[in-house]
């Protein structure tokens, strides 16, 4: 098994720089082995093939640089297609005019929204807010418990006037949770929801429920960068069910590659906003497109040399 | 549904008149890729299942998708004991409780099978003890102090911070002087590529094998995830010898294809499924029913 993309391109494309072009054979062949790399960096179906289909469009015209071999052309063609995917126009966090501006989290269960919103409220902190994180997850065993723990690590205060574990209504809490933050002159609210899966109606309109009452400046999805291909399923479900528009990349801090960035971003066209990378409340960043790219094709090193050459 | 007649559709093409329709094959290898199976597997089992269509002479679609099934089903090796040891033992005439470890990276559903595990046992009339031995995530122990409560187990939790091979042994400690008949120990989250939350795991599995059998290790695996799942049961394995795999989340669109490649690189059985947040929602792992999900 070659283990990153440039090795199996360069074993494919072996002693083409002579010919000076690409030839249909090479572009195919060369496909095939994107296709694996897409697939096992867990990009979904439909979006790999939309992307061959685009990358050997761009091949095709292509002359091989005397710089580059053909091998590192594809590589690069194949990463200015991803950046430009992942990155689109990157852009801050949409605020209101008028405060308080409001945040809603939303994801499949265990994705990383309890963690993120301590994240994001001690960043938005340090940058000279006065968050107010809400306590809307009312389902899950102590998940109102855990924000407040996050809440007090990030030294944010938490408005959770239900004590949850099945007890209260979240869509109520959501309303009260802004009404607070108008009174108390917080000028961002950061609304937790319960995890929910894209199949289950009931939960999903919960979350539009909620929505629907707090009428977010900001309604983020959240997802777990080890998810495989049923990345593009979930995020049409939420997308449809909730809308949301921008999206929280979690987990990053592992080892996988990555590839339901792209499905996601590709099948809805939010952009991704954040990275989260690890359990502390500090593990957060930017979102970086091209470290993505490298990331799904596994070729740091490929990207150096390209620049190099 | 809408995929199932598709795949009728493609099944049929494989049988066109000798000559293999590529296409129908490509919709097949979809239909696996698409259920997280992997490059390499599917090609595997599509290679199998060409050769199984010829040489029985399979003429009709009905028949291939039966062969499709079976071909699935036995790469999931029906034949594995996916028993849940978490029953009690003699030991030097005495009664020993089982010991159960819950492990895994984050999120994926460890507290929460862990609870479910103990409302099986308990409504079984045993009487477990679950061990709280996550004192890294806020409200861990609590999360699983609420869920003793729901299902009627003790429960034994250390501070915030405290050593967690340190509550792990104090709950099989207590558990065996108190006599339960298992001991389910919940631990932290942690991503197989932090070493030193994986040391600290391989710690807490030493010290409860220094005074007790630990009879299952159970790995849980989330249903959404791809094909890290495979690196996640490489290392988690290395480090703590999983005895068992438990998928969770499969009553989402996930499929869990995952589970192939790691069944068979670890020769480990996937024993339960998790079928919703409910105390109820845990399952044995049926091969057959997870083939027909995967098909439909
Ligand atoms: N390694 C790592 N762990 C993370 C990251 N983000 C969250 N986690 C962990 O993932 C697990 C789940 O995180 P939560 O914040 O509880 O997820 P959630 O989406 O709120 O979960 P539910 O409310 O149950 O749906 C916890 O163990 C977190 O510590 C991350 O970026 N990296
Ligand atoms: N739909 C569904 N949700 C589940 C299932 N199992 C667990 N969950 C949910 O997934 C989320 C995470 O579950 P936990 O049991 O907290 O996961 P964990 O592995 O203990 O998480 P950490 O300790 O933070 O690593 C919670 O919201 C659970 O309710 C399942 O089988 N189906
Ligand atoms: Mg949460
Ligand atoms: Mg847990």
């Amino acid at each position: 098994m070659f283990d990153t993309l440039s090795d199996r391109l360069t074993s494919v494309l072996q002693n083409l720089r002579s010919k000076g072009k690409l030839t249909e054979a090479d572009i195919d062949a060369t496909a095939r082995e994107i296709r694996v790399a897409l697939l096992e960096a867990d990009v979904a179906l439909p979006v790999v093939r939309s992307f061959i289909g685009q990358v050997k469009e761009r091949a095709k015209g292509a002359e091989v640089s005397q710089a580059l071999n053909p091998a590192q052309q594809v590589v690069k063609i194949v990463n200015d297609e991803l950046v430009g995917i992942l990155g689109g126009e990157s852009r801050r966090l949409n605020l209101a005019k008028n405060p308080p501006s409001v945040i809603m989290l939303a994801g499949l269960q265990g994705s990383g929204k309890t963690t993120l919103a301590g994240k994001l409220a001690m960043h938005l902190k340090g940058k000279g807010h006065t968050p107010l994180l809400v306590a809307c997850d009312l389902q899950r065993p102590n998940a109102v418990t855990q924000l407040q723990v996050v809440g007090e690590r990030a030294g944010v205060p938490v408005f959770a006037p239900e004590e949850g574990n099945g007890v209260g209504d979240p869509v109520d809490v959501a309303r009260r949770g802004v009404d607070e933050a108008r009174s108390a002159q917080h000028d961002i609210v950061i609304v937790d929801t319960a995890g929910r899966l894209g199949v289950d109606e009931e939960m999903m309109r919960q979350a539009s429920d909620i929505r629907d009452a707090v009428q977010p400046d900001e309604t983020l999805f959240v997802v777990d960068a080890m998810t495989g291909q049923d990345a593009v399923t979930t995020a049409e479900a939420f997308r449809d069910g909730v809308g949301f528009s921008g999206v929280v990349l979690t987990k990053l801090d592992g080892d996988a590659r990555g590839g339901a960035a792209l499905s996601v971003r590709e099948v809805t066209g939010q952009p991704i906003l954040y990275a989260s990378n690890g359990e502390k409340l500090a593990d957060f960043d930017a979102f970086h497109p091209d470290r993505m790219a490298s990331r799904i094709l596994g070729m740091g090193d490929m990207l150096t040399l390209i620049e190099q050459a | 549904s809408k995929s199932r007649s598709a795949l009728g559709q493609s099944l049929l093409g494989l049988l066109g008149a000798g000559d293999l329709d590529e296409e129908s094959w490509e919709e097949i290898s979809d239909t696996l890729l698409v259920a997280d199976l992997g490059a390499a597997t599917t090609t595997e089992v599509v290679d199998r299942l060409r050769a199984e269509l010829s040489a029985r002479g399979v003429r009709s679609a009905e028949h291939a998708r039966q062969v499709l099934r079976e071909v699935l089903i036995e790469a999931l090796h029906p034949e594995l004991d996916r028993a849940v040891r978490a029953l009690p033992h003699e030991s030097d005439g005495a009664k020993q409780p089982a010991v159960v470890l819950v492990v895994g990276v984050n999120g994926t559903g460890k507290t929460t099978t862990t609870g479910k595990l103990a409302r099986v046992l308990v409504a079984q009339r045993h009487r477990v003890l679950l061990g709280a031995a996550d004192t890294f995530r806020a409200a861990a122990a609590d999360q699983l102090q609420t869920w003793s409560e729901r299902v009627g187990a003790e429960v034994v939790r250390g501070d915030e911070g405290a050593d967690p091979a340190s509550v792990a042994y104090d709950a099989v400690e207590r558990g065996g002087a108190s006599q339960v008949d298992a001991v389910l120990v919940d631990t932290a989250g942690r991503l197989h590529t932090k070493t030193g939350l994986m040391d600290e795991l391989g710690k807490v599995k030493r010290v409860v094998d220094k005074q007790a059998q630990v009879d299952e290790v159970l790995l849980v695996l989330d249903a959404t995830t791809g094909q890290n799942g495979l690196a996640q049961a490489r290392v988690f394995s290395e480090v703590v010898d999983v005895t068992g795999i438990v998928l969770t989340k499969l009553d989402g669109t996930a499929k869990g294809g995952i589970v192939f490649q790691v069944q068979r690189e670890l020769g480990v059985p996937v024993k339960l499924v998790g079928l919703g947040e409910g105390a109820d929602d845990l399952a044995p792992f049926e091969p057959e029913s997870f083939v027909d999900a995967l098909l439909d």
